[in-house]
């Protein structure tokens, strides 16, 4: 057959296609184990990472098992659920979806409790909008559920330079030692400002310059994320609001 | 930039594994034919790689078998290539071959494949690649192909080792990630340079390696 004819073109194309899309297929399905192996353990070493525990590939599993002592899971009104799923398990992505969809009452929450020697953390997953894509993170709180001790953040597509720095240690670190409620037990948050914050202010970090839409995206985020455990938070806080009041 | 179409002679003999041909082909592209520093191609992506070695070296190695096998692949399939869309044909294969690469890399180096990000993709628009098929796999036989896309994907390795050997060692004082400078000298007023993190210093350090190559390569020198 004439090699150069409109018969064989196609021919020739449509059997290359056919091999191409079996070879692709077989070795997305055969990877896709390890995959997902590689993305879960990257989640563990962030989650850890917010304590200060820094996790290389071979221990994250170990160190995650041994340091994260609760996984909870709570409901839109701030109670621990039965819910037979595992906070590690709970894709962020699909709970928040679901507000928009009109069924935020079925919303679940995740939260981790670490144990870092004596002391207990409370570490957050957040996450949310940046310029060009998701942007993510956690947060760990001190046992006061008021001061944040680290938080790590993540992006998808920020530029490079701009937005892309919410994952640096330099942006990351600022957050430690802030504060979510104000002296008189009201809730504020942290909020990312532009033209540098205060360095007294416990509820302000510098945003990002020229990356304003990923640094409101960041507080926003957070600010959305603490609003939904405030409940928890309540629960937990009552011991150490009277202790304040004691003062 | 351009590449000439290397014809075999009709009536060569049949050669060996590694006949002087064949030799000639693996050493050309590492020195006389460099496709970087002589033919200047798969620039972009030898200047954003090359902050620190390891990527570099996945990424040279990445480059090497997707070169090699899209030139084999090609090579083995050159009879029956419809001439109308052989271009189409070429670019499907290497599409192939780099998402595999990137399939394998995101499965079993995660850190490396994260740093690498967009760039493993952009192989398949890495004019060495494409060049190679165009200008030799369309032409020769599979064996030969494939050393030719094994020498030209080395050639750009070994480049892509050196620049990110001397980025990573004045920017970052580390080679692979250990520490290569000692601390004593830092004591004494030393500082990474900054600048060689940055990517218009690679660019500068592929000019000092053609300009160094150039006056040591008598063949390189062009006539007035």
């Amino acid at each position: 057959m004439d090699k150069d004819s409109n018969r064989f073109t196609f021919i020739f194309s449509s059997i290359m296609v056919v091999v191409v899309a079996i070879l692709l297929s077989v070795a997305a399905i055969s990877l896709a184990p390890f995959q997902a192996k590689n993305v879960r353990i990257e989640k563990m070493e962030n989650i850890l990472s917010t304590v200060g525990i820094v996790a290389q590939n071979d221990e994250a599993e170990k160190l995650f098992d041994e340091h994260i002592v609760h996984q909870v899971v709570l409901d839109v009104d701030g109670q621990p659920t039965t819910a037979d799923v595992a906070a590690f398990e709970i894709d962020l992505k699909k709970e928040l979806d679901k507000a928009r969809t009109g069924k935020a009452s079925s919303q679940l929450f995740p939260l981790f409790v670490c144990k870092k020697q004596a002391d207990t953390f409370y570490i957050i997953p957040v996450r949310g909008k940046g310029l060009w894509g998701p942007i993510w993170g956690y947060v760990a709180l001190e046992s006061d559920m008021n001061t944040i001790y680290g938080a790590s953040f993540g992006h998808d597509k920020e530029t490079p330079g701009l937005g892309a720095e919410i994952d640096t240690p330099a942006f990351e670190k600022q957050f430690s030692g802030k504060k979510l409620f104000n002296d008189k037990g009201e809730y504020v948050s942290v909020e990312t400002v532009k033209g540098g914050a205060a360095p007294a202010n416990p509820h302000a970090v510098d945003a990002v310059s020229g990356a304003t839409i990923t640094s409101d995206g960041v507080s926003e985020m957070l600010n959305r994320t603490f609003t939904s455990y405030l409940a928890y938070f309540k629960t937990k806080r009552t011991g150490a609001d009277q202790l304040a009041r004691s003062n | 930039m351009s590449t000439t179409i290397e014809k075999k002679p009709p009536s060569e003999p049949k050669t060996s594994f590694f006949s002087a041909r064949h030799k000639k082909l693996l050493g050309d592209p590492l020195n006389d034919n460099n496709p970087i520093t002589v033919q200047v191609l798969g620039i972009c992506s030898a200047l954003a790689v090359t902050v620190k070695m390891a990527p570099s070296i996945v990424m040279a190695i990445a480059v090497v078998v997707v070169c090699a096998f899209s030139n084999l692949a090609i090579s083995l399939i050159r009879n029956i290539i419809p001439n109308r869309i052989r271009i189409i044909v070429q670019l499907t294969i290497v599409a192939t071959l780099v998402i595999l690469v990137d399939q394998v890399l995101k499965a079993f180096v995660y850190d490396v494949s994260k740093q690498l990000s967009v760039f493993v993709g952009l192989i398949i628009t890495n004019c060495i690649i494409m060049g190679r098929l165009e200008a030799f796999a369309m032409a020769n036989k599979p064996w030969p192909a494939f050393i030719d896309g094994v020498g030209n994907g080395v050639g750009y390795g070994i480049i892509l080792v050196m620049v990110s050997a001397a980025r990573e060692f004045f920017g970052s004082g580390e080679l692979m990630g250990y520490r290569v400078v000692p601390q004593a000298l830092y004591d004494t007023g030393y500082f990474n340079n900054g600048l060689m993190i940055m990517p218009p210093m690679a660019l500068i350090t592929v000019g000092i390696i053609i300009w160094i190559q150039r006056s040591r390569n008598r063949k390189l020198i062009e006539d007035k």
